[in-house]
């Protein structure tokens, strides 16, 4: 059986320039291009600072504020949708969680590129451990995968500050991993340059004991809050339930048309009758 | 032994060009301004063709929208360089696939096979902004845009390049009806869509320096790529 799943990763992987390492079939992964010279590390870093993007030359897409906890329900996850490559918005319809697979949920923030690369990594890996053991990954083991997968890179630039939430064997779980190695199983979580602000409703609000739809209503306000005070978070809040039956999503809520309903006091000074609106496309 | 005193006594310190790096820079920004619209059964994709180095014009045509064996369009800005490579590596893998087997590559999948491609530079990244346009499996236009080292998006529209500024928020206004009271929202006719492209471009090569001298319209849909070239102004 084991043979099948290890012939199905070859192929799968030589087809797309991912390499299985001979020597040992456990440390696969896929093989980079780099840059002629003694250091590609350090020539990476000169044009691309996925940490900072301050002057580099190549701007690349940031994720900005996401959030998750667990609650007496399962573990419910949050995040807005901006992106920005320097000073310019580059999307306000981005997609920060990343569906790994069915039951397991990654979030989106640093370089947009490393987390959905490496997640849509580790959703491979979480399928070929269930074709190989017959049975779904837990969130501890999926998580510390993703750790590692990353672990190896330290060092050479990459960005990513993910959550890994899901449901497995013992219940609902959460993980935070980044680039730096690190990797903390908690009961909440934000990550981001809004993630301040989203501590601060999350904090004063957040209880284990809650309903589903209050728990939704503090991660959608802490988003809220993040996107008005961080100028690098904006765009749309987008919500994920993860329970025993995996994970489901919400409609998604503008934070223009929020605004109003979170500030009611606020009066259009204008002639404008009504809030400006976004005619969702089809 | 004798001294030899030095033939040209020079001052204390010569002064020397310093750069900001020692050695080697692979990038150059040579503008131009590249733009898609999706509609129901279509993709209008049109880029200008300005080459520039800095205040030079390099060439006044040389297109960065590329046909693919596949029916999909790559429009490109950033290095006009990497992005000649990047497509001869997505042409012969598209080629190789469609021999393996015996179909042509769908947009989707190429889609996601150039983010892996980009990726795979990552540590030494195509200095390329790409948006793939085609059509997808149920024949509904289908774009998708990326950063250099492969963030994707599918979109219904997307403007990159020197003028993106200046054509991104005018598509939103007029492709998504962004801040328009009433606006019914859905998608453009083929005949709109292709205006507010040719209007986009008219309007950046006013204001953007490195936009201009010509523009490639292309309108992919079922029966194949058609490809317009239309004078913008030279100055």
């Amino acid at each position: 059986m084991n043979r099948l799943a290890e012939q199905l990763a070859a192929n799968d992987m030589s087809e797309f320039g991912l390499h299985n390492n001979n020597d040992s079939a456990a440390i696969a992964g896929p093989s980079f291009q780099l840059a002629a010279g003694s250091n590609p590390a350090a020539f990476a870093h000169h044009f691309i600072d996925a940490k900072s993007e301050k002057d580099s030359l190549i701007k690349i897409a940031h994720g900005t504020t996401t959030l998750a906890f667990k609650f007496k329900d399962g573990v419910i996850v949050a995040t807005d949708s901006r992106a920005t490559a320097g000073n310019v918005i580059a999307s306000q319809t981005v997609k920060k969680v990343i569906e790994i697979n069915p039951y397991l949920l990654g979030t989106m923030a640093g370089g947009a590129a490393d987390c959905s690369f490496w997640e849509r990594v580790l959703g491979m890996e979480c399928r070929l451990y269930e074709l190989r053991n017959k049975k779904r990954i837990s969130v501890a083991a999926a998580s510390k995968m993703l750790a590692n997968l990353v672990y190896r890179y330290k060092g050479m630039g990459l960005s990513m500050g993910t959550m890994v939430a899901g449901w497995d064997e013992k219940g609902p779980g959460l993980y935070y991993v980044d680039s730096e190695g690190q990797r903390i199983a908690n009961d909440l979580f934000s990550v981001g340059s809004g993630s301040t602000y989203a501590y601060g409703i999350l904090d004063s609000h957040y209880r284990y004991d809650m309903e589903v739809e209050e728990a939704l209503d503090v991660a959608r306000r802490a988003i809220y809050h993040a996107t008005h005070r961080d100028a690098y978070s904006g765009g749309i809040v987008r919500m994920y339930w993860v329970r025993e039956t995996g994970w489901e999503a919400f409609p998604l809520e503008d934070v223009g048309q929020l605004y109003y309903r979170y500030h009611p006091e606020i009066q259009l000074t204008n002639s404008a009758e009504s809030p400006l609106t976004v005619a969702p496309l089809a | 032994m004798m001294d030899f005193a030095p033939m040209h006594s020079a001052p204390a310190e010569v002064p020397v060009e310093h750069h900001s790096h020692g050695g080697w820079d692979p990038y150059v920004d040579n503008g131009g301004t590249s733009l898609a619209i999706a509609g129901k059964d279509f993709v209008i994709v049109a880029s200008d063709a300005r080459q520039s180095d800095g205040y030079s014009i390099n060439s006044r045509y040389d297109p960065k929208a590329f046909t693919l064996s596949n029916q999909t369009v790559l429009a490109t800005t950033g290095y006009a360089a990497d992005a000649k490579r990047l497509v001869e590596v997505l042409e012969q893998n598209a080629q190789t696939y469609f021999h393996k087997h015996e179909k042509q590559m769908s947009a989707p999948a190429m889609a996601q096979m150039l983010s892996n491609t980009l990726y795979y530079k990552r540590f030494f990244p195509y200095y390329v902004f790409p948006i793939l346009c085609g059509l997808d499996k149920e024949g509904k236009g289908a774009v998708f845009a990326y950063d250099p080292v492969g963030n994707m998006e599918r979109v219904v529209y997307q403007a990159y390049g020197s003028a993106s500024a200046l054509v991104q928020p005018f598509l939103d206004n007029q492709v998504a009806g962004a801040n328009q009271r009433g606006h019914e929202g859905g998608l453009l006719d083929r005949e709109t869509a292709r205006k507010i492209a040719i209007d986009a471009f008219t309007g950046a090569t006013e204001r953007d320096i490195y936009t201009g001298d010509w523009l490639d319209i292309f309108v992919i849909d079922q029966t194949g790529i058609h490809r317009e070239k239309r004078e913008l102004k030279h100055d």
